[in-house]
């Protein structure tokens, strides 16, 4: 057993109102720079639909994340490292700027400068990466908000497999969700293991995949590697970049802008404590239906006296036992099992979860019709088909997810007989093996999610392992080279970039 | 002082210490610049294939003049293979090599150069370099024709007698080719004028080709903070899946200064 600590997150999507403020408070702190306009570390998409970029979740195509060989070894789905290597004069897996959108701004100023004209003046776009006009904008960072575009183009999302979609595609059955996606800061990221520089690591004390920005040398094998689209190549100073899980907020206790941000209060950040040796054989699973349970066997029980005594070994800090025992994501994934792993059947552990949402029941005119499992609805006369749910959450297995569809709808249950009737009914909860106080405790942090109850982050002891003396007078956080922001002007070396003029006039 | 002189006899010491002195200091002092600055993500088209062949080609090429010019005659002498023999190899393969690096480097010039989103987002540097290999590409195809009228290979001798002398420090050496054809002169100056260059451009790439990654064990990469390492683990079972693990003590984090 070799214990290491990670930060997880939770959504919960049953509460996921798509209102964005994530992607705006992430985009405002990280991504608003030159060469990474189109570059959403985190984004929101409305499902069903092909995602942003688009259709990235078809992995015939992109060959992203892990495969199980025909000898059962695991490698990288885009090739071995011999393979990865012949394809880096051309990555035949490198997405274009143009699967995720063509960057635009608009030529606002013509909004007052224009001259007194007949028409009403109006604000045309225009492309961020060559400044020339755009006639038509043909794709956005959420071109599918709220179910938009043609049923047809939207049932291409991969979750439909094995589904009859037709139906879903008529008005009285027509659903969907949000889901909010960020990295996924795999146990056993693709991204770094397809960087032939090396540039890409997995911090152990914490368990966050950052990209150090002066090893990479854009070789872009990350972007095709990873099978949720989430490492950007920065078009403009030639790096890869990615979500970052706010490390330095981390370090401080703090929770991530996206998770600080949210209003609907979705998301958890808690430590998890995981067996470092057992990473390879739980991806290398035989079947993918098999991955969920093999990555909850790589999580390690906190309250274990046998694993706090390995972790104390392994140098864990005390206050990181402490948060890993308080953990809200340990609560969700393994106490409750409400929370799934996004897509686990790409193999590579991925360390944010999700709650599936509820939907409401699939056809009003006959809810006095429907199955009714005792006291609740059946959870798959829901509006989301289970089986969609399950092609997301747990590789089609739909048992995981109807239990935990069912002991949310318990929750519901139990604390309405409680609250509004004013009678305890356990039978509710056992029904769904679960027990009284624990649907309270659910209860608790799923539905009030309190501050503290959501974000149970140790700080990291960085006092311990440098010398805080060599850094007094410096620049803190930056993106590269001692205090610059990351871009070279006038620099000796590489030249100079033309800095891009935007018209002030429209023609 | 003879325009030969100073291309033959002082250019190569300049350019090599431009090399080595400009690779150590962009390495050390600006490392966030050390990149291939692939544009593939702007525009797929033409890149596919005009990238495959340039680079395949021009390394075929650039190894080999790194062998022709460098194996040590006596070396040819000893295992036997005649000056002539020795410059049909070359003439065939780099022929053949260096005309599919510069249809691949055509396709990339032109991509470069009329493609929008690529031109708008190149440095004067990128192209400029680009143009560069693409012309002397062109001139290095040009000289076998020239070598095609004397195919006994003692041009060749001369040319690689030349390259080492200069390595062994005989300042006399730029009289060996003092009486070549122009178009040799100015493929050599190309190139050395290339070799100048070199750091101050995304050329730097080259410094980097990745084949560590082949020998690299596991596939993962952790960093820890941690100044000591743990004590030794009692299971030697799992020690065996440690590659996958690379505690570099410490000195990985830098603070950012």
């Amino acid at each position: 057993m070799r214990v290491r600590a990670q930060v997880g997150m939770v959504l919960n999507l049953d509460k996921c109102i798509g209102c964005h403020t994530c992607s705006v408070t992430c985009k405002n702190v990280w991504t608003s720079r030159d060469g990474v306009e189109y570059a959403w570390f985190n984004n929101v998409e409305t499902k069903p639909g092909t995602g942003y970029p688009t259709d990235w979740e078809n992995q015939a195509r992109w060959n992203g994340g892990w495969e199980r060989t025909k000898s059962g070894k695991l490698q990288p789905k885009q090739g071995s490292k011999w393979r990865i290597l012949a394809n880096i004069f051309a990555n035949p897996d490198l997405p274009e700027i143009d699967d995720y959108y063509e960057p635009f701004d608009f030529d606002y100023d013509h909004l007052k400068s224009a001259p007194e004209m007949k028409a009403f003046p109006t604000a045309r776009p225009r492309s961020k990466i060559t400044g020339e006009r755009i006639e038509k904008i043909e794709k956005g960072p959420n071109w599918e908000e709220i179910l938009g575009g043609e049923f047809s183009k939207r049932s291409q999302d991969y979750n439909f497999d094995g589904i009859q979609k037709e139906i879903y595609g008529e008005y009285e059955n027509t659903f969907m969700m949000y889901l909010p996606r960020l990295c996924e800061h795999c146990l056993n990221p693709a991204c770094a293991a397809s960087c032939p520089s090396g540039a890409i690591y997995k911090r152990e004390e914490d368990g966050i995949v950052l990209i150090d920005q002066e090893k990479c040398r854009g070789w872009r094998m990350c972007v095709s590697g990873c099978p949720y689209k989430k490492v950007y190549y920065n078009w403009s100073t030639g790096k890869s970049e990615k979500c970052t899980l706010c490390y330095p907020r981390i370090e401080s206790g703090n929770p991530t802008v996206c998770s600080e941000t949210c209003v609907g209060r979705i998301r958890y950040l808690g430590v998890m404590l995981y067996d470092a040796d057992k990473i390879e054989a739980a991806a290398n699973a035989e079947k993918t239906t098999d991955l969920y349970d093999a990555q909850l066997d790589v999580f390690l029980d906190p309250n274990d006296h046998a694993v706090i005594e390995a972790a104390r070994a392994d140098g864990i800090p005390e206050e990181w036992i402490n948060a890993a025992q308080e953990s809200p994501i340990w609560k969700m994934a393994m106490e409750w099992k409400v929370a799934f792993p996004l897509h686990p059947e790409y193999r590579t552990l991925p360390m944010v979860w999700y709650i599936p949402p509820l939907s409401p029941i699939q056809n009003a005119a006959q809810a006095g019709a429907i199955g009714m499992n005792g006291e609740m609805p059946d959870v798959r006369s829901l509006r989301i088909p289970v089986k969609y749910l399950a092609n997301m959450l747990t590789a089609g297995d739909e048992e995981p997810v109807v239990q935990a569809l069912e002991r949310m709808l318990a929750m519901r249950s139990y604390m309405r007989s409680k609250t509004v009737e004013g009678v305890i009914d356990e039978g509710i909860a056992a029904r769904v093996g679960l027990n009284g106080p624990m649907i309270e405790d659910m209860y608790k942090i799923m539905a009030i999610a309190d501050y503290e109850d959501r974000f149970v982050i140790p700080t990291t002891h960085r006092e311990e392992v440098e010398d805080a003396y060599n850094l007094r007078g410096g620049c803190g956080f930056t993106d590269s080279n001692g205090c610059s922001g990351g871009i070279s002007k006038g620099n000796l070396f590489g030249g100079n970039k033309r800095p891009l003029k935007m018209p002030t006039e429209a023609v | 002082m003879s325009i030969d002189f100073f291309i033959f006899g002082i250019m190569p010491y300049v350019a090599l210490t431009v090399l080595v002195v400009g690779s150590i200091a962009r390495y050390e002092r600006d490392p966030f610049t050390w990149k291939s600055s692939s544009s593939q993500l702007l525009r797929r088209k033409q890149l596919m294939l005009g990238s495959v062949l340039f680079h395949v080609g021009i390394i075929i090429v650039f190894f080999g003049h790194l062998v022709g010019l460098f194996t040590p005659i006596w070396v040819l002498d000893a295992i036997g293979i005649s000056y002539g023999f020795k410059q049909l190899m070359a003439i065939v393969v780099g022929g053949i090599a260096g005309v599919v690096a510069l249809v691949g480097a055509s396709m990339l010039l032109h991509r470069r150069l009329t493609d929008p989103r690529i031109r708008q987002t190149s440095s004067f540097a990128d192209i400029g370099i680009l143009a560069l290999i693409w012309l002397q590409l062109l001139v290095g195809l040009g000289t076998i024709f020239l070598s095609m009228s004397h195919l006994d290979g003692g041009e060749m001798v001369r040319f690689m007698t030349w390259a080492q002398s200069v390595m062994g420090m005989q300042l006399n050496a730029w009289l060996e080719v003092t009486n070549v054809h122009a178009l040799f002169k100015f493929h050599i100056f190309l190139g050395l004028l290339i070799v100048i260059l070199f750091p101050f451009t995304r050329l730097v790439h080259m410094l980097s080709a990745p084949v560590r990654f082949l020998w690299r064990p596991g596939y993962q990469m952790v960093r820890s903070r941690r100044q000591a390492s743990l004590p030794a683990r009692q299971d030697s079972a799992s020690t065996a899946r440690a590659p996958a693990a690379r505690p570099s003590a410490g000195s990985v984090v830098k603070p950012a200064e």
